[in-house]
């Protein structure tokens, strides 16, 4: 043994010519090459959750595996969760109690459910399913089934009224379909098509590592036709920020204030995974709202999704009404 | 390990517009030639910013599905994807001879492979070609023939109406088809009149756009005369002052533009294996 096992209490040295075994609970028992054998196999859910987090899953340090250990409540190494509540975590007998039955966790509007596969060629081996949380408590016959993650696009694509979603994150995704028996990998990459970059953020997250730009950074850096929007005035970015970014609007949760050390006054919101900077969606309604702002007499031509057409009707109201003061 | 980004403009709006990016990830998806295929966009998610952040690969070949080298490609992208260092000289280029610049990005430790636009890659007039064939469903088109490169032409001071000139003077040169031009929507020689530019009965326009949008689905069919109304559509081919007009729709839609992407990144070191030849696979001019 080149190496020593430390995972999810599972501790396998070489040390001397013996064997040292150890899990939670019991001592460390020191062994020869033939007792081994027999010492795993009592060992066992130990033995088979350290194989699939070792040779299944790997990628020590990636967000996949960061996200695949939290899918299923199991502790996760240097998790720091800055300013949030520690996630519980389970042990592993406890995990692979539930692990049995499907244990599910929300991300967004999508619920995943981590389960241990029956006739697997090893035991411990996890699929994935992945549905809508209001498909929850379904009849899975009456779903659309789908194994390719990149059917996750073509489902993000539209509300259930057929209208365009460009900002992935709006509470707006169409329930009625399931992904069944998904690999870890491709469990991620669904993950992703649905909502790009959350996993990965809420890893920086995580780590207390997230690198948020805040609104005039980023309204300073555009260019061209969205050069104006650091002009924007910045009851007019807070107002944007409720307009938009609240959870019935995102479901990222705003991580990003006007300026560091200058936080606007619309809440965050709940949001599993961190926005880290102001989304194209938001810079284009800023952009509308500057060329509003600086002269209000001339006539322009708007290109707006609906829900954008919304929002902007909202805040011409705003100004009519002069509650933005 | 190594990834490629497919970094694309998008839209807010239309649904269709990031349709070409995801076909030709997804083609180059299946020959396996990378670990990791992303497409990013400057107006869907993932966003430029984000592009490098799920990716586990260390090296990264960023190919633009732009037509020209400007303001997008030499600017906004760099700038989005916090490429170090960055600056257009790295490239090179007069306008359409970009190759590619490696840089380090900002929020993570990898190495990255900035490459030109697939627009002014030399295989990029095979594509327009391989538009006409198969518009016309005659792999062998050309002889009496016209081909029209349209264009967008002076936009935010972009090279792209060099970007059409190029390709057009190419395929003039291969002496193919009977007459070749590049045509413009915002400049002359305008699209509008494209029937006086041309004495071939038979004249092909391929619009040297990346997505079909409201340019190449509603203003050029109109301002040609293939239609008074975009949205009664046309006919392919239309009569029009005496020609026959066979409008092929945005050249990037076309597949073998997959090709032009894997030719980028392999140009600039990544190892695609025998994946050009899978992309380029359908020869027919007219197969699905
Ligand atoms: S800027 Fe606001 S609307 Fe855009 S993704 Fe972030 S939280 Fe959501």
């Amino acid at each position: 043994m080149e190496r020593k096992i430390d995972v999810d209490g599972l501790r396998l040295e070489h040390e001397d010519g013996a064997y040292v075994l150890e899990t939670p609970g019991d001592d460390p028992a020191r062994l020869d090459e033939a007792a081994l054998d027999d010492a795993l196999e009592a060992a066992e859910p130990y033995v088979s959750n350290w194989y699939y987090w070792e040779a299944t899953v790997g990628g020590e340090g990636t967000a996949r595996r960061a996200f695949l250990r939290w899918c299923e409540r199991a502790p996760i190494v240097d998790a720091q969760r800055a300013g949030r509540a520690a996630d519980a975590t389970r042990s592993v007998p406890d995990r692979y109690q539930r692990l049995r039955d499907g244990l599910e966790r929300g991300w967004g509007q999508l619920v995943v459910t981590t389960r241990l596969v029956d006739d697997a060629p090893f035991d411990g081996e996890r699929v994935y399913d992945l549905c809508h949380v209001d498909d929850v408590d379904a009849d899975a016959a009456a779903l659309e089934r789908y194994t390719d993650p990149r059917e996750a696009r073509k489902i993000a694509r539209a509300d259930e009224d057929g209208r365009y979603r460009p900002l992935k994150t709006a509470p707006t995704l169409r329930p009625g379909w399931t992904f069944t028996g998904l690999s870890g990998e491709q469990l991620v990459e669904t993950v992703d098509a649905f909502y790009p970059a959350t996993i990965a953020n809420w890893d920086r997250e995580r780590r207390g590592e997230l690198d948020v730009d805040h609104w005039l950074e980023t309204a300073t850096r555009q260019t061209g036709i969205y050069d104006v929007v650091d002009e924007l005035p910045r009851e007019a970015v807070d107002w944007m920020a409720e307009s938009c970014c609240v959870d019935s609007q995102c479901l990222r949760r705003r991580a990003w204030q006007y300026a560091d050390g200058d936080d606007l006054s619309t809440p965050s919101g709940d949001g599993q995974f961190p926005c880290r900077e102001p989304c194209s969606l938001v810079i284009a309604a800023a952009r509308e709202w500057t060329d509003l702002e600086s002269d209000p007499e001339r006539r322009y031509e708007l290109e707006l999704t609906e829900r954008e057409l919304a929002q902007l009707s909202a805040l011409i109201d705003a100004v009519a009404d002069d509650r933005l003061g | 390990m190594q990834a490629l980004v497919v970094a694309s403009h998008g839209s807010h709006l239309n649904p269709d517009a990031s349709a070409p990016t995801y076909a030709h990830a997804d083609a180059i998806r299946e020959t396996g030639a990378f670990d990791e295929v992303q497409e990013a966009f400057w107006k869907e998610e993932p966003h430029f910013r984000e592009a490098f952040r799920s990716l586990e690969a260390e090296e990264v070949y960023v190919v633009p599905l732009f037509i020209s080298e400007g303001y997008f490609t030499e600017r906004v992208i760099p700038r989005e994807l916090r490429l170090e260092g960055w600056d257009p000289s790295l490239w090179d280029s007069e306008g359409t001879s970009a190759e590619s610049a490696t840089l380090e990005a900002g929020d993570v430790e990898k190495t990255v492979h900035y490459c030109g636009p697939v627009g002014t890659h030399d295989a990029m007039t095979d594509v327009i070609v391989r538009r006409a064939e198969r518009v016309t469903g005659d792999p062998q088109v050309g002889p009496g023939v016209g081909l029209a490169v349209v264009g967008h032409g002076t936009d935010r001071n972009d090279n792209s109406a060099k970007a059409v000139e190029y390709h057009a003077e190419r395929i003039r040169d291969r002496g193919r088809f009977e007459e070749v031009k590049a045509l413009f929507m915002d400049e002359s020689p305008e699209v509008d009149d494209v029937t006086a530019y041309f004495r071939s009965r038979d004249v092909v326009l391929v619009p040297l756009f990346i997505a079909d949008g409201f340019h190449t689905q509603e203003d050029i069919p109109e301002d040609v005369g293939l239609t008074d109304d975009h949205r009664r559509g046309w006919s392919v081919p239309a009569d029009v002052d005496g020609h026959r007009l066979w409008y092929a729709g945005a050249v990037g839609t076309e597949e073998l533009l997959a090709g032009v992407v894997l030719e980028r990144a392999a140009a600039a070191g990544a190892d695609v294996g025998d994946a050009l030849e899978t992309v380029r696979g359908d020869v027919t001019g007219t197969g699905g």
